[in-house]
């Protein structure tokens, strides 16, 4: 037998190798999180332009009455061509003409158009608009114009006059980018934003919620409180814990197989992305509802057949009620897990250009990871910080229902 | 009871709204296949979405031989209408897509894409021959006496004692991408050709001259890093010795990060790979089903749109996405053929 300090010896040395093995993990998610947070605090950030737009009757070319077709068929991109030259009063030629246009945004025109059909009462006057600034802008800007910054633009000498006569003009601020939250997928930097993929995200986790919740609760109950134990519900049991452990792109395989191929649903669709996450969740959630269900004593399912209750009385009365903090827990995090998967997603073809957010559930939709996915891949620079910003939005989704699973089970709890 | 009714609710409203989307009607565009199209695709399609009453298209990045698979499956609205691709169709893939009823296939040029061996900017530029390249990166090079030795070349002096004393590191992509195909067949067979033995085997085992110039070593001197063309460029802003091999629009994104190797003594520049005298550039395409032109609303327009002067044209908006345009003769011989919609012979 060891003597007592010896002992204590070990148990110190014990102690210390636990809280080292929390200091490294800790150190993981800090560096995780500030490098991902520095990175992507910039995609909430947006640089605009003052520009000053002609909107008179004869520079749109629009009569004294006209109706709302005819304001949408105005040329925007030349009014914000034009509004640009007037405020570089040098005569430019074609190429320099061009690299000035670079400085607004490739999508000033549709925010011009989608402001001026807001308020037609515009036309006829000058008015100064914020328009958001070009991606290449919108980086310089934000890099704090250092000398080293300087270097690392795509910005052209000439180009860095013209910001540097704006920006003592006043005309360029760093705000809040909306767009980025508001705005789909775009092939531009300064325009793109995850709402369109988030609204994917939301579909396909409530088709999903929707089938685990059903068929695995379902599934767990029966096995759990019905089922009789023999060789049969044994080889059902694992098979089922062996699904929790399958590489989720298999799931994907599998979608494509029977949802597209056999049912013929279409490509892309939320419907079948959350019906192919709703497979991988399943196992999770039969698994951590089953053992949710054992955690609920005996004794209590005895009182309630001694009272005469039927055995579905006694489970849906008594045991499910006991065990849904459990049950919950486990479909919550299923749901979590669902939410950053993109693998599955790739052989439905979910991974895509998708500029339109979709409005039901069989129209093609992205999702938050294949967002991140997809950025990450793209050739421009902003793409970098976006993707980040992309991440963090992610986080936040994941954080709110980790926090919604401790909610419910403190309430359930009770 | 109560409960009850409200979960049936709930099952027959989800089964209505997935009956109620018309699952068989499809009213947007679909789009597959090469990665290197991809970002040029997307800009057209989300214009094309913007500027016009259609719905933008919907682009996949499948690979070029993935999309084709996709595309060849089959005429109607479960499959795509356009796939696009880094090299022309197989003649395997005609044969695959004809015997699924796809036959009338109309193709569409629309420029080049360059692919360069860059290094970190701020250290010397290479002089590279594609001879150089061949002999650094094959599996096996010529041992002098007609016949092939495993390649054991350290660094690119002993390559060529004209190039610097630097360790052989270059970082690419993976054996499933079409910019690795391309490459292999642009910079290292045009290397290997140099050797006359080599080019007789072509005439009587084409399937060895295939496995000489087109093997890529697997001792570590080539890193294979990932699709993703922006990591390789970080890692070579990391590592001033790597060279790094990816398409055009990324040096052309990064001028400022890394530089692009001279190749056979031409540049990587825009006007070279315009014009075709740098080596490595490779044709960019999209074939888009006939059968599809009437029954997909907008896709003739998309097409359309796709060749337009103001995209793919020579000041158009995907040449500052770094697609090299084709030249006028050869831009207006597409034209012709595409905006006529006249089918692949």
């Amino acid at each position: 037998m060891p003597g007592v300090v010896d002992r204590h010896r070990g148990e110190e040395r014990f102690r210390r190798l636990g809280l080292a093995a929390i200091a490294i993990s800790m150190s993981f998610l800090a560096f995780f999180l500030v490098s991902i947070i520095g990175t992507g605090y910039g995609a909430f950030i947006q640089t605009a332009i003052k520009i000053d737009v002609d909107l008179t009757y004869q520079e749109v070319g629009l009569e004294e009455t006209f109706t709302p077709e005819d304001l949408a068929g105005v040329s925007y991109r030349s009014a914000v061509r034009s509004a640009m030259r007037t405020l570089i009063p040098e005569d430019l030629g074609r190429r320099e003409s061009r690299a000035l246009y670079g400085l607004i945004g490739a999508g000033a025109e549709f925010e011009l158009r989608d402001i001026v059909l807001a308020q037609p009462e515009l036309v006829g006057t000058i008015t100064s608009f914020w328009l958001t600034a070009s991606d290449d802008v919108d980086l310089y800007n934000k890099s704090g114009l250092t000398e080293a910054s300087a270097q690392q633009t795509r910005l052209t000498d000439k180009q860095i006059e013209w910001y540097s006569a704006l920006k003592t003009d006043d005309r360029i601020v760093k705000r809040f980018n909306w767009t980025f939250l508001t705005g789909s997928d775009s092939r531009d930097p300064e325009v793109a934003g995850v709402w369109g993929a988030m609204v994917g995200s939301f579909f396909a986790l409530g088709v999903c919620l929707l089938l685990s919740c059903f068929v695995g609760v379902l599934t767990a109950v029966y096995l759990e409180e019905f089922a009789a134990r023999n060789r049969w519900t044994q080889f059902l049991e694992i098979n089922i814990n062996n699904l929790a452990a399958v590489p989720s792109i298999t799931f994907g395989l599998l979608g494509l197989a029977i949802f597209l191929g056999f049912f013929g649903l279409p490509r892309s669709a939320s419907l079948v992305g959350g019906m192919v996450l709703a497979l991988m969740t399943l196992p999770t959630v039969i698994i951590s509802s089953r053992v949710a269900l054992q955690a609920v004593a005996p004794s209590i399912r005895e009182a309630a057949f001694g009272i005469g209750a039927s055995r579905v009385q006694t489970v849906f009365h008594h045991v499910v009620p006991l065990a849904l903090p459990g049950i919950l827990t486990g479909i919550i995090i299923g749901m979590a897990r669902a939410l950053g998967e993109t693998a599955p997603l790739l052989m439905i073809g979910m991974v895509a250009f998708i500029a339109d957010p979709p409005t039901n559930l069989t129209q093609p939709a992205s999702a938050l990871p294949v967002q991140v996915y997809l950025w990450a891949d793209s050739p421009e620079r902003a793409f970098a910080e976006k993707t980040a910003g992309a991440i963090l939005v992610l986080l936040v989704f994941l954080l709110m229902m980790n926090l919604f699973a401790v909610i419910l089970r403190r309430k359930f709890e009770k | 009871m109560k409960r009850a009714n409200i979960s049936v609710l709930i099952i027959a409203t989800a089964l209505g709204a997935a009956a109620s989307g018309d699952v068989l009607a499809r009213d947007e565009i679909r789009v597959v296949g090469s990665s290197t199209v991809y970002p040029f695709s997307t800009v057209v399609a989300e214009r094309f979405g913007r500027s016009t009453a259609y719905k933008t298209p919907v682009v996949e990045s499948t690979g070029t031989g993935g999309g084709f698979k996709l595309f060849c499956s089959g005429v109607g609205e479960d499959t795509p209408d356009v796939s696009n691709a880094s090299r022309a169709i197989k003649s395997s893939e005609i044969e695959l897509c004809a015997k699924n009823g796809v036959t009338d296939i109309v193709e569409v040029k629309i420029g080049y894409d360059g692919i360069v061996l860059a290094n970190a900017s701020g250290v010397a530029k290479y002089n590279l021959t594609t001879r150089d390249i061949f002999l650094a990166l094959a599996k096996d090079v010529p041992n002098g006496n007609g016949d092939l030795k495993p390649n054991d070349a350290k660094t690119w002096k002993d390559v060529n004692p004209a190039l610097p004393n630097a360790k052989i590191q270059v970082l690419g992509p993976p054996p499933t991408s079409g910019t690795r195909d391309a490459f292999a067949e642009l910079a290292m067979e045009s290397g290997c050709k140099t050797f006359d033995w080599i080019k007789a085997v072509k005439s009587n085992d084409k399937k060895r001259y295939q496995a000489i110039c087109h093997s890529v070593r697997e001792d570590g001197a080539y890193i294979e890093a990932g699709e993703n063309d922006n990591l390789i460029v970080q890692k070579l802003d990391a590592n001033k010795n790597a060279l790094g091999i990816f398409g055009f629009s990324f040096l052309d994104q990064n001028m400022d990060k890394v530089q692009a190797s001279i190749v056979n003594g031409t540049e990587a520049t825009f006007e070279n790979i315009a014009d075709g005298s740098y080596a490595v550039a490779r044709p960019l395409l999209f074939y888009v089903k006939k059968a599809h032109l009437d029954a997909i609303p907008g896709l003739r327009e998309f097409v359309v749109e796709f060749v337009s002067e103001d995209a793919s044209g020579e000041e158009g908006y995907l040449e500052e996405r770094g697609l090299i345009p084709m030249g006028g003769a050869e831009r207006d011989e597409w034209l012709n053929k595409v905006l006529n919609f006249n089918s692949m012979s």
